[in-house]
């Protein structure tokens, strides 16, 4: 066999696929496209793409400087379009609760030490640290992240906005 | 008439040894495997066979049901593994004509890591694809023990942590030539050497030198990004008994989506670089990827789900909307 050209998809070119219905509903599958939803997603809104009880993963729009995060449990993120930096800080004092699940939006940049940062590009997968802070900066075209975290306070879902709902 | 009573002699002449457990027996001969069962026989391809077997073994009998083909199969409960013919099967339910036994894991792995030795010919891997790997049909030739005891990798936080799965160093495959090979650039300031942390997550799955073998790459408490390489047809149908999510990260597949129980088909599913689809947990699924693929398989690791799902408890749909 010939070597075949991988495709990847991106923001500015993605082609979705589809749910051929037999005998069931297409809204059991919550089909979705993670470039078609950070498309019309506001920056660093972090919008459901998949749901398995209270974990999720999130498509995000990466564009622009993000507020600071933080999660009291590891969080990853993939990139699927773009290039994104990644600052990480060790607050003095723990940014969230102990226990407390999700993704918590700081007010601002937390007192503490910085951790260093990461720049990643499609294809990269970054860790996010159980118990530090942390912003994306990008600076150049918008990007796409999945976030591999567990549902929370700024989990957004839309599910009838980006799920196939017709066979 | 019970053909299993009759001691099997299939293969013997070529080579393979018969196996057997509890009530089960079986033989392989040039082209095919046959399972013998109180009540009646079965028949596979061997290369088929092998391959779904290989999985079987791999994946510790996986979450849920592995179904060889549309009669033969086992069922996992998690320490010990049901073996069945017709369970899944509409036809051999309707007429009462499916068996079902129960064996502890270790004893039914131990036979189907023999069997999966003895059968597998040199040349012949059972985890690659079909354009990677020699035929297995004829008599017994030698063996491939280095190809069939690859074991699923999990890692425990994330690949290339201290102390965790370590990168891999196999060559890109053929089918992924062209995925970028970058390094991310890591700035971690001292102490935070285990914290900060980045790689090339599409290098790593694209050096993969099996196909349909999810490795567990990251983790979120029981949130599992199991990653793999897909190409031609998954050897199995695998029968969730829990919701389960795929993201096709490149390329193309195709899920064929049937009832687990009947086996009647529900959906097709296309799934295209970028795509997110659930596998509800009442369903069966097998996937088509005319081109070597990476897909992420996202698996609730919680091991009170199946009681849950099985029980009512929780609907098979992940999502009400």
């Amino acid at each position: 066999m010939s070597m075949q050209k991988t495709t990847f998809g991106s923001l500015e070119n993605f082609e979705k696929g589809s749910v051929q219905v037999i005998d069931d509903n297409p809204k059991h599958y919550a089909f979705s496209n993670v470039f078609e939803v950070a498309s019309k997603s506001k920056p660093y809104e972090k919008v459901a793409v998949g749901k398995n009880l209270k974990y999720v993963i999130e498509a995000v729009r990466a564009e622009g400087t993000s507020p600071w995060f933080a999660a009291a449990h590891d969080e990853a993120t993939l990139v699927m379009d773009g290039e994104i930096e990644i600052h990480f800080v060790k607050p003095d004092q723990p940014p969230v609760p102990e226990g407390k699940e999700g993704t918590v939006r700081l007010s601002a940049e937390p007192k503490g030490k910085s951790m260093g940062w990461v720049k990643v590009r499609r294809g990269h997968m970054a860790l996010l640290p159980k118990g530090s802070a942390y912003q994306f900066r990008n600076t150049g075209k918008p990007g796409v992240l999945m976030v591999q975290t567990i549902q929370g306070e700024n989990t957004v879902e839309k599910w009838s906005e980006i799920c196939q709902i017709k066979p | 008439m019970s053909t299993a009573a009759t001691p099997m002699t299939t293969g013997k002449t070529l080579g393979y040894k018969t196996h057997a457990i509890g009530s089960f027996q079986f033989g392989r001969d040039e082209y095919f495997a046959h399972i013998h069962y109180p009540g009646g026989r079965h028949i596979m391809q061997v290369d088929a066979f092998l391959r779904a077997l290989m999985r079987d073994v791999a994946w510790g009998f996986f979450y849920g049901t592995v179904n060889f083909d549309t009669v033969f199969g086992t069922v996992n409960h998690y320490g010990t593994v049901e073996m069945f013919i017709g369970l899944f099967n509409e036809g051999y339910r309707a007429n009462n004509r499916h068996f079902v036994e129960t064996f502890e894991a270790k004893d039914l792995k131990a036979v189907f890591e023999g069997m999966l030795e003895d059968w597998t010919n040199e040349g012949f891997d059972p985890f690659a694809a079909p354009d990677e790997t020699g035929t297995v049909y004829g008599a017994k030739k030698g063996n491939n023990s280095k190809a069939i005891k690859r074991q699923r990798l999990i890692a425990n936080r994330m690949v290339g942590l201290p102390g965790d799965l370590t990168f891999r160093t196999e060559p890109l495959n053929r089918q992924f030539q062209d995925v970028p090979t970058d390094k991310p650039e890591v700035h971690a300031e001292k102490g935070f050497e285990n914290e900060v942390h980045a790689f090339n997550f599409f290098d790593y799955v694209c050096r993969s030198d099996v196909t349909w073998n999810p490795s567990v790459v990251s983790c979120v408490k029981d949130s599992q990004f199991c990653a793999t390489t897909e190409e031609h047809v998954l050897p199995i149908t695998h029968g969730n008994d829990r919701v389960e999510w795929f993201i096709q990260a490149t390329d193309e597949i195709i899920w064929d989506v049937d009832d687990r129980a009947t086996g009647r088909p529900r959906a097709k599913v296309t799934m295209k670089a970028g795509d997110v689809a659930a596998m509800p947990a009442d369903i069966r699924h097998r996937g088509y990827s005319p081109k070597r693929s990476l897909l992420i398989v996202w698996e609730n690791n919680d091991a009170s789900l199946p009681q849950q799902y099985a029980s009512g408890k929780l609907t098979p749909y992940p999502v009400a909307f």
